[in-house]
Formats: structure tokens, C-alpha cells, sequence
């Protein structure tokens, strides 16, 4: 990372030159680091990050925190319906910081539980892609030949068409393989699967790219004249060395993921009805948009908004820190 | 304890540098290789220095990369200790004789892994061949280690990013011996490395060699760099042995041309104001070399013949008018 504390070669038997005193510990070396640094010089980063941490707490917190249990039948009172942001309800004592949706849910804590479902779905689906993505770069990258090409001729097809119309298209052949009873239970995983294989092209042709240039690099011939096998040499060579730009680009899938996931559910083939994303409450809003119960909208759209924004800022100061190019 | 430990015989290694089958059959070309390293032979025996000099291009680390397996010959035998190499490396046999051999490389920076601590680094070959070793014992013997490369056995925490050049081979050097091995390659080991510390380096691998009696074969592009380290000297040109001999043997009396020239061309630094030639002309492109003796468009003594004939290697020299006795003393 830092050029400077490289000491020049002390001739033999003298001691090495000492070098300035470093912080000590963990969280001081972190604070001393070059990329913190670079996070605290950058109010837009700063403000990402605690707005995504935000939310993400709030989505954790859920059960704990939300002032209404919205899938309990038990606590709705389909009387609350309609009313509007931060106001008392005409028939219960109940009190709406956001509103009350068209079933009396309050908007607010529907958020609260749909940013779960949101982030939940968008970080098991970018793992899902992202492990699959790089395996199978990292055997395009080492192998090449055959195996590359054929990796890579499909990842160049499924490029060609838009990230949703691979994942409808998965999500529609789920439907058809599963029986109608599992589907209800099935249907979280089936869209985590949708949107990770709709993924996984580009960080495949990420980790392939980079692992063709560590490949040439001395370091695995010294490992390969040893024997070891080509299997460790991957995981325990090669897969460190490309973890920074799968870092970059995760972090810009989480956020696309989400977006993705909202798209999916707002077309109505995502996420079942008993356990409403973020998209979900958007489907559920725009039908009042024009009769102008527009908190039922606004809400979980600005939610969605923000979440995708930090995320997506977060991931491009990632690039930008870890671009050595660019410090 | 003499004898060759390397044998080395009528190696080839020709690379395919065709167009792309589609661009072949829409154009009407003919499959194209460059031939790197073409039928060359020599030995190296046991405790003693091997060096191989050239230009670049002449095929020296393709050699280098033949020897200890990272490329499969096109042609040729190579017998390490009397057993094939060049057979393929597997199996449980293939592990013992992995483990006599290791490589140092050129630029230490790429040879180590820079998300590794130089304990990890050095420790590899360990990991790899004493599996059995104690975490303790390994982490001791990492630190012997460093100490014999003349680093401090805390300097294993840090990563290679944080050391100099002349460090850095020092823990490939570490990582090289850590093993015990008798047979290193070293592909230029003191290029990347500043003139001053070249020869630290140099001393450290001479000082390593007596003392655990290793048998090196060197590759370098410097002619003094290899007359301090060798015992015997391969001079190539263009894939081809042109001439070995011993290393007092050949710089006394250099015999194939090419070897005068590239002698006459060294600078010498007492200056005796002896009259500097530079070296004429460029290596041919191998893609398509010169017919008969590949140096002969250089040759100042080149006649028919040597357009013509491609010399072999005779009494350690490919030479022609050397055979015809033709050049002058």
C-alpha cells in the first residue's frame, strides 16, 4: 500500500535502518490506513456509508424497533386504512408516521420488514453470483483453452441480454419445475437464484481477466515447480490477488441486485405477497398514486432510492480507493 | 560425489505462433512456430556452476523453464540425476525429485505473492514437502532461514512490499533453499537488481553453494556477472548452443566468433585502452532465421558453407571455420 516505508538494502551485518513508529493495534492501523483516509475525505462516501448502515440496522432491527407488526391479521384494523402521514388514525387510537396503507399496515413499519426481504434477497443473490461468477473465471482464467472459451462464449451471450429478462426468464421455468404446493416457501430462493445466475457474467469475466495476468506471474511458477496443486494454487495464490476488483463490483451488484430484486417484485413474479419487499410496496402504492394517497408510494420508493444510492456510492469510492491509479 | 547431476540432451522447444485457425484458412497460411530453444545439449555436474549466456531472444529462460518443468520439451531428454524429467512430473515419485530442485527468478517482486508474509512465502515449500513439520518447528526454521539470507527472523511478519530489491531476492533465495534442495535454477537473479547490490547477491548465492553444496545453472545476459559465478559456460544464440567451455577456458580463449565478439564488447574496467569493438548487428528474428549457421549475416568469417550448413557442436563449439580452421588466433 504505502511506498514509503520501503528502507533501502542495509549492507550485511549492519542493522536495518529504523523505521518511523507505526500505530499499533487494529483499529489504529485501520484509522492510519491509506483507505480510511481516503473515506473521510469524502463527505458524499461518509454520508453513503452511514446512510446504508442506517438502513441496514433498521431492516435488522425490524421485529425490535417497528411500531407495528405488520403481518400480524390480529393487530391490522382494516379501518386505519388510508391514513395519511404522521396522523392519528379516525377510528383507533393507533398513530401513523408514515401513513397507513390500504389494508391499515403502517408504511413505516412495512418498510422496516420489506428492506429486510430487499437486502436479504440482493446480499444472497450477489454472493450467490459472485461465488459462482468467480469459480468460473478463475477456471477460464488459469486453464484457458476449451474451458475458457466455452465459459466465456456463455457468459458473452448471457451479457448480450438484459439482467431482468434472464432472471424472468429463470424465475419462469422455476414456476414450471416446482410443484404449486412449495411454491409459496420456494419463491425467495428461486428469485435469489434468478438474480444471482442473471449476475454472474461480469464477475466472471472480472476474475478471468485478472487471474490471466497473476497467472504469468513468477510467484505461481515458483508454486507449480513445487507441485502444488493447481487447485490450491487458485485458492491460495490467484483468489487473493483478485479479491479487489470483486470487491469493487460486489458492492455495485448489491445495489443493482436490489434494484433488480424491487423490479422483479413491482412486475409481481418476486417475492410472495405474505412477505412484501420493497418492490412489493411499490406495486401496492402506484395503484393510489392517482387518487392521492401518495405516502403509500412515496415511502418505500424513497426508501428504495436511498438504499440503492449508498450502496452504489459506496462501491464506486471502493473503485476509485483501491485504483492505484487514481491516489 | 562427481558425475552430472543434470544432463541435459538434444532439447527443443518450439512455440506455436499461428494466426487463429479462421485467419489461417480464409488467408492460406501455413501453421507458423518459433523454434526458442533448438536441439541443445550440455551437462552440469554436481556442486559446480552451469552458465548460460545470450541475448534476449536466444532462448535462455525458455531453457530455464524446461529444466524444471514449467514447459514441456517438443524435443529432447532432460535427466536429472539419471532419472527423466522430461518424462512428465507425477506421482509420489515425481515429489521426491520436485523437492531437489527449485528456481530463483528475475524479478523478486513478481516471484513473491505480495497478499503473503515472507513467513508464509518462505514456509511454502515446507508446507508443501514436510507436511508432517510442526507449526513451531516451521516457524523456527523460517527464521534460521532469514538469518542465513542475512535478513532478522522478524522481518517474517512483514510483506514483500516493505523490503528493497536486494531483499526481496533474499527471501526468494530463503524460499529456494528452505526444502534443502540440491539443484537451483536461477533465471537472472541480479538483473532486476541495482549494481550495487548485484554483487551481495551474487556473493550470498556463492557463499550458499559452498556451504550446502548446490548445483546452480545460471542464466544471465551479463558476461562479468558470469565469470565471477561459473564453473562451465553455454553461449546461445538464437536457440543454439554456439559454444561451452570452461569459464577460464573461454574467457582466455574465446574460440566462435560470436563469443569473441561479445568479449571484445565488455567493457573492462582497468581501461588497458584496449580497442572496444561493439557488438555488430541485431539477433535475426526467430521467427524466421538466417538458413545454415543462424549468426553467419554477423559473421565476419562466414563463407558458403556457413550459409548453407548448420554447424554442431564439436568438441564445445558450432563453429564452421573454427572446424576449417579459418580463424585467425
Amino acid at each position: 500500500m504505502s511506498s514509503q516505508d520501503m528502507t533501502p538494502a542495509p549492507a550485511p551485518g549492519t542493522p536495518a535502518p529504523v523505521a518511523p513508529p507505526r500505530p499499533t493495534g487494529r483499529l489504529r492501523r485501520m484509522l492510519d490506513s491509506d483507505i480510511f483516509y481516503s473515506w473521510k475525505r469524502s463527505p458524499v462516501t461518509v454520508i453513503a456509508t452511514f446512510t446504508a448502515l442506517f438502513l441496514i440496522l433498521m431492516a435488522l432491527m425490524a421485529p425490535l424497533i417497528a411500531p407495528h407488526d405488520p403481518f400480524n391479521p390480529a393487530s391490522l384494523n382494516l379501518m386505519d386504512g388510508f391514513t395519511p402521514p404522521a396522523s392519528a388514525s379516525a377510528f383507533s387510537d393507533n398513530w401513523f408516521l408514515m401513513g397507513a396503507d390500504n389494508q391499515g399496515r403502517d408504511v413505516l413499519s412495512t418498510i422496516m420488514y420489506g428492506s429486510r426481504v430487499s437486502l436479504f434477497v440482493g446480499f444472497m443473490a450477489t454472493l450467490f453470483a459472485v461465488v459462482m461468477g468467480m469459480g468460473l473465471g478463475l477456471a477460464a482464467g488459469y486453464n484457458g483453452g476449451m474451458i475458457d472459451a466455452v465459459i466465456m462464449r456463455v457468459a458473452d451471450i448471457q451479457l448480450s441480454f438484459p439482467a431482468i429478462l434472464i432472471a424472468l426468464l429463470i424465475f419462469g421455468v422455476a414456476r414450471g419445475v416446482i410443484p404449486a404446493n412449495q411454491q409459496e416457501s420456494m419463491a425467495i430462493w428461486v428469485l435469489i437464484l434468478a438474480i444471482g445466475l442473471s449476475n454472474w457474467a461480469q464477475f466472471a469475466r472480472t476474475v478471468r481477466g485478472a487471474t490471466m495476468v497473476e497467472r504469468e506471474k513468477d510467484y505461481v511458477a515458483a508454486a507449480r515447480i513445487m507441485g502444488v496443486h493447481p487447485v490450491l494454487i487458485l485458492l491460495r495464490h490467484i483468489l487473493p490477488n483478485v479479491l479487489g476488483p470483486v470487491l469493487v463490483i460486489g458492492t455495485i451488484g448489491l445495489a443493482l441486485a436490489i434494484i433488480e430484486e424491487a423490479t422483479l417484485s413491482f412486475l409481481g413474479v418476486g417475492v410472495p405477497p405474505t412477505q412484501p419487499s420493497l418492490g412489493t410496496l411499490i406495486r401496492i402504492g402506484q395503484q393510489y398514486l392517482f387518487s392521492g394517497e401518495w405516502w403509500i408510494l412515496f415511502f418505500p420508493a424513497m426508501t428504495l432510492i436511498l438504499l440503492a444510492l449508498s450502496v452504489n456510492l459506496l462501491g464506486d469510492w471502493l473503485r476509485d480507493a483501491l485504483n492505484p491509479k487514481l491516489r | 560425489m562427481s558425475g552430472p547431476l543434470l544432463d541435459v540432451r538434444n532439447l527443443s522447444r518450439r512455440f506455436d505462433v499461428s494466426k487463429p485457425w479462421l485467419n489461417r484458412k480464409i488467408e492460406g497460411l501455413e501453421r507458423l512456430y518459433v523454434k526458442a530453444v533448438d536441439d541443445v545439449s550440455f551437462t552440469v555436474n554436481r556442486g559446480e556452476t552451469f552458465a548460460l549466456v545470450g541475448e534476449s531472444g536466444s532462448g535462455k529462460s525458455t531453457i530455464a523453464r524446461l529444466i524444471v518443468g514449467l514447459l514441456k520439451p517438443t524435443a529432447g531428454e532432460i535427466f536429472f540425476d539419471g532419472q527423466s524429467l522430461a518424462k512428465g512430473l507425477n506421482g509420489a515419485e515425481a515429489r521426491r525429485l520436485r523437492r531437489r530442485f527449485q528456481m530463483i527468478f528475475q524479478d523478486p517482486l513478481a516471484s513473491l505473492n505480495p497478499r503473503w508474509r515472507v513467513t508464509d512465502i518462505i514456509a511454502e515449500p515446507l508446507r508443501v514437502f514436510e507436511g508432517g513439520m510442526a507449526d513451531r518447528e516451521r516457524r523456527l526454521r523460517v527464521g534460521e532461514l532469514l538469518t542465513l539470507v542475512g535478513l532478522s527472523p522478524e522481518d517474517g511478519v512483514k510483506f514483500p512490499h516493505q523490503f528493497s530489491g536486494g531483499q526481496r531476492q533474499r527471501i526468494a533465495i530463503a524460499r529456494a533453499l528452505a526444502a534443502r534442495p540440491e539443484f537451483i535454477v536461477c533465471d537472472e537473479p541480479t538483473s532486476a537488481l541495482d549494481v550495487s547490490v548485484q554483487a551481495q547477491i551474487l556473493n550470498l548465492m556463492k557463499d550458499l553453494q559452498r556451504e550446502f553444496g548446490l548445483t546452480y545453472v545460471f542464466i544471465s545476459h551479463n558476461l562479468q556477472v558470469v565469470r565471477h559465478m561459473s564453473d562451465q559456460i553455454g553461449v546461445l544464440y538464437l536457440g543454439r548452443l554456439a559454444e561451452v567451455n570452461s569459464a577460464a577456458g573461454l574467457f582466455a580463449a574465446p574460440r566462435h566468433p560470436y563469443t569473441r565478439m561479445l568479449l571484445d564488447a565488455v567493457p573492462d574496467i582497468e581501461m588497458t585502452g584496449r580497442g572496444r569493438r561493439k557488438v555488430e548487428g541485431e539477433i535475426p528474428s526467430p521467427l524466421s532465421p538466417p538458413p545454415g549457421c543462424t549468426f553467419h549475416p554477423r559473421c565476419p568469417l562466414a563463407n558458403d558453407r556457413c550459409r548453407r550448413e548448420v554447424p554442431h557442436l564439436r568438441a564445445g563449439v558450432a563453429c564452421h571455420a573454427v572446424e576449417e580452421g579459418r580463424v585467425p588466433a
